[in-house]
């Protein structure tokens, strides 16, 4: 038997939107607003957990063709590359560095190589907590 | 500045990219022809440094890596350092020509070959190099990783793992035991740079821990270095395929044990234990290697015992060299400090021909498909130019002229003479062993060199017992090999270059006491006249060949010595035994009961808390400065306490999951009321995700109910449990009474400054503290991979059912 779940595949689609672009927010605000690199990887993993409870593994899996373990893996690779990268501009490890430019269309705007370190811790927080989710559920 | 340091990062740097040239050149061009330039260029640069080296300087360079735990990447090259450095390079150069010729591009993996060898090579580079003993400690034990991957290249074999395990074992062992001794050094010096240790001598001579951290560090070496008895790994290290054998297990790796041995002369030297635990042990292994190798039927193994016994002849030189820093600076030192001259000059030997040799060996196998020597012979009409580069490298190994080995077997048999000439610790009662020991060794190293040659070249070729129709190998392979037979007659004709552009400078290095003179006054030469050690030679050669006549009659004693007193039965028991034992305790405690596992987790929390509890006296509670609680807050405390209630007592497992979630929730709740919105937001993400976690569990989990066990066991379950929630309780409540470290928040005040960041939460996340945000990805991210293996690991086995 076939459950309905009308309501929930209609609410998800909805939601999925709002708590990924909520995301994306709380990621870029981390560098002066509460957010950042964890808490907006945090939450753009539970919205794909939403995905995955609401739809299943396989309908995800189609749509969104990732291998949340390579994710991880790139996230720790460029949180230790920008860290790396301060070396050879003679800094100690994880040096990091940040400025102000004027950007065409957002005006003057800081920019800052944390940005870049955040990105790593992001994507290896997404990348781990859905592979978790995932062999879990497959499992049994 | 200098770019020392970006020399050792060349070889890591390489290997990276390793992968993806064999994904797009693998087939037609051999990945070893990109690979060959790494050693190349960094061989290059380092030649840039020998006018300099040669006048007694040292070049240092410092790049800041963890600069508030006194780590730093710094660099220091000197005499010792510089001919490492060019041995590691140039020898490494050579062997990846070799293994192009070698390693057929077809059938096997070269992009793992490749990787661990630019490892192998970056590590040791970065050992020699390093100043920082931490530093110096970390590669260490990475060429000891690379060479366990390299000796378990074929891991099909059930050879290669074992003698991969072996060498594991044993090296990662010794390196253990040498940081124990370094850190030894640094608390008593109280610095880790290699330099200012060596500059505090005195502190540690009179230290009482002077003889522990002695012997820790040469635990260290001497696993390394394969002295006995610690040797047992190499022979069974020759598993490894023979480009790399002629790399790590002749040329280089196992010097790294001779190289902290020199490196430390200066500290330890001088005193009576390290002469005598130094230059002994070298004796021995020097003996033992000897007469083991005449044994071997194996081409590889008998070069493998060969290393061996030429590891502890070098050994043994410092040893005796040491006892230069006893006298101080004078005549009698500068005879002792020849030794070490020695020692750096049949260092060198050493590489050239027995690199050459393990690269013949190669060749023979590779051509014939066979390296027993019982099934080889007559091979000098097909293998002309292999024959000649086996008769140049054994007759240097042997220590006849015209090759490099005659000069440093002289100077050898020089340095054991003096320890009777002029006795220092105790030496006038047994002294004369020395220079005996020294002799009979020579007398086996000269016959097996002569098996070498002879039995594999000379005699009736069969070709009925080889795998292959036996030829001359390509010329691509037998170019490296001819290199370093050329340098081996080089280096006899012209010693005193060598000597004066890499030995004299590395004596300075291992002898301080010698650098405002330069040096010792040496004139290196073929003939003295007719002196003692010419009658020794003389000696070696006329008994050596009777011995190597008659050697099928006496051979047989070598079959009358029991198995059971060998060093690998002793190995392998003690192996056995541990196993045995480790599995037997292991049983006891895991019982397969996650009930039992948290048992002893909780078991051990309340032993270890309550303990420091108590022994601080840090229970204390005070609630005078406490804000007043109001009734929002009151209301929020009573929700809790009855979703906490509620996990305890629910009858469903779905029931008591939304109450460890509402229990989740309701601390955010305080984050808020507090106002650390990071906190409360991370929280509430975090509760959502571990909420959704459960309810994915909950399938797999059976239906909770009454379980009937025995009544004791649940009173432990009891205590245990109590005895956790008053012991967080009361953790809890005295934590707002107690400054034990000062605040550190002034330290993020101006975090707008420093970082740019309003948000001083993440200001702290990403810059202040990355280096522990990314360890955090890291075991994050290890941690989500170790649940993935898990899982998928159980699925599999459950399929095979």
């Amino acid at each position: 038997m076939k459950p309905n779940d009308v309501i929930l595949h209609s609410v998800t689609k909805v939601a999925v939107v709002i708590i990924l672009t909520f995301s994306i927010y709380l990621f870029y605000g981390g560098h002066h607003n509460p957010g950042g690199g964890f808490i907006g990887g945090l939450s753009v993993a539970s919205g794909l957990v939403l995905l995955y409870l609401a739809f299943d593994i396989e309908t995800v899996r189609n749509n969104i063709p990732v291998d949340f373990k390579i994710v991880a893996a790139v996230g720790v690779l460029i949180a230790v590359l920008t860290g790396v990268s301060s070396l050879f501009i003679g800094k100690p490890f994880l040096n990091q560095a940040f400025g102000y430019f004027d950007l065409p269309i957002f005006g003057k705007t800081e920019l800052a190589t944390a940005v870049l370190f955040d990105v790593g811790v992001a994507l290896a927080v997404i990348g781990t907590a859905v592979t978790i989710i995932l062999s879990i559920s497959e499992d049994g | 500045m200098s770019w020392l340091y970006l020399m050792i990062f060349i070889p890591f740097i390489f290997a990276i990219f390793v992968p993806f040239i064999y994904k797009l050149f693998g087939t037609r061009i051999h990945t070893g022809w990109f690979v060959f330039f790494a050693p190349l260029a960094v061989f290059l640069y380092l030649l840039k440094y020998i006018p300099m080296i040669s006048k007694g300087e040292s070049v240092h360079s410092k790049l800041a890596w963890m600069p508030s735990l006194g780590i730093n990447f710094t660099t220091n090259i000197d005499g010792l350092a510089l001919i490492f450095g060019l041995l590691i390079t140039g020898v490494g150069a050579l062997v990846v020509l070799y293994s192009i010729y070698y390693m057929s591009k077809e059938r096997e993996a070269l992009h793992n070959f490749y990787v661990y060898m630019l490892l192998f090579m970056g590590a040791m580079l970065g050992l020699v190099l390093s100043d920082n003993i931490l530093v110096l400690y970390v590669f260490w034990e990475l060429t000891s990783i690379s060479s366990f991957l390299l000796i378990a290249y074929w891991y099909q074999r059930k050879g290669s793992r074992n003698g991969a395990q072996k060498s594991m074992l044993i090296t990662i062992f010794g390196g253990l035991a040498m940081l124990a001794g370094l850190i030894m050094l640094s608390m008593m010096t109280d610095t880790y740079s290699i330099r200012e240790i060596l500059s505090k001598v005195d502190l540690i001579t009179s230290h009482s821990l002077f003889i522990p951290a002695m012997i820790l560090i040469l635990l260290g070496a001497f696993t390394k270095s394969a002295q006995f008895p610690f040797s047992i790994w190499l022979p069974d290290a020759m598993e490894a395929p023979t480009p790399i054998s002629a790399y790590l297990h002749s040329a280089t790796m196992v010097k790294a044990g001779i190289y902290l041995v020199a490196r430390f002369t200066s500290v330890f030297g001088g005193s009576a234990e390290w002469f005598w635990i130094v230059s002994s042990i070298g004796l021995i292994t020097l003996i033992y290697g000897s007469i083991n190798a005449v044994n071997q039927k194996d081409l590889k193994g008998l070069l493998a015992y060969s290393t061996i016994s030429q590891l502890g002849l070098i050994m043994s030189l410092l040893g005796v060299g040491s006892a230069s820093i006893y006298f101080g600076y004078g005549d009698e030192s500068s005879v002792y400090a020849f030794a070490v001259l020695a020692a750096m000059f049949h260092l060198i030997n050493h590489s050239t021909f027995k690199g050459s040799l393990f690269m013949v060996v190669g060749i023979i196998d590779h051509e014939t498909g066979t390296r027993d020597i019982r099934r080889l012979g007559g091979l000098i009409s097909l293998m002309p130019i292999s024959f000649t580069i086996t008769v140049i490298g054994s007759f240097s190994m042997a220590g006849l002229p015209p090759f490099n080995g005659f000069l440093s077997k002289e100077m050898f048999f020089t340095s054991m003479i003096t320890v009777i000439e002029s006795p220092v610790f105790g030496m006038e009662s047994i002294g004369l062993l020395f220079p005996i020991i020294a002799w009979v060794a020579s007398i086996f190293t000269f016959i097996y060199c002569m098996i070498l040659v002879f039995k594999t070249f000379l005699g009736k070729h069969r070709p009925e017992k080889l795998d292959k129709v036996a030829h001359e190998a390509p010329i691509g392979m037998l170019i490296p090999p001819m290199i370093l037979a050329f340098l081996v007659i080089v280096i006899f004709f012209f010693p005193n270059v060598v000597s004066e552009y890499f030995l004299q400078p590395a004596l300075i290095a291992v002898l301080p006491g010698f650098a405002a003179a330069g040096g010792i006054d040496v004139e290196i030469s073929a003939w003295h006249g007719w002196n003692t050690e010419l009658f020794m030679t003389i000696g070696v050669i006329v008994l050596g060949a009777f011995m190597y006549y008659y050697l099928r009659k006496w051979s047989r004693i070598y079959s009358y010595y029991p198995q059971v007193l060998t060093l690998n039965n002793f190995y392998n028991q003690l192996l056995a035994g541990m196993e045995k034992l480790s599995s037997k305790l292991t049983k006891q405690y895991m019982t397969g009961f996650v009930r039992d596992y948290l048992v002893y987790i909780f078991t051990f929390m309340i032993a270890l808390l309550g303990c420091s509890l108590w022994l601080s006296k840090g229970f204390s509670f005070n609630a005078t400065n406490d804000a007043p609680i109001n009734l929002f807050e009151g209301g929020a405390i009573v929700a809790m306490l009855i979703a906490a209630l509620t996990v305890v007592f629910s009858k469903s497992r779905i029931t008591a999951i939304i109450a460890v979630g509402a229990l989740g929730y309701l601390v955010s709740l305080f984050f808020v009321i507090f106002r650390a919105p990071d906190l409360a937001l991370t929280q509430l993400v975090v509760e959502t995700v571990t909420a959704a976690l459960f309810l994915l569990c909950f399938y797999h989990l059976p239906e909770l109910r009454k379980e009937k066990s025995k009544v004791p066991f649940k009173v432990v379950n009891l205590l245990i449990s109590l005895g956790v929630g008053v012991i967080v309780t009361l953790i809890a409540l005295s934590v707002n009474n107690h400054r034990l470290f000062e605040s550190i928040s002034y330290f993020y005040e101006d975090s707008y400054t420093l970082a740019g960041a309003k948000n001083i939460v993440n200001a702290i996340l990403v810059d202040f503290r990355g280096l522990d945000t990314m360890l955090e990805i890291l075991v994050l991210s290890i941690a989500g991979l170790g649940v993935y293996t898990l899982i998928k690991l159980q699925l599999a086995g459950r399929e095979k059912k």
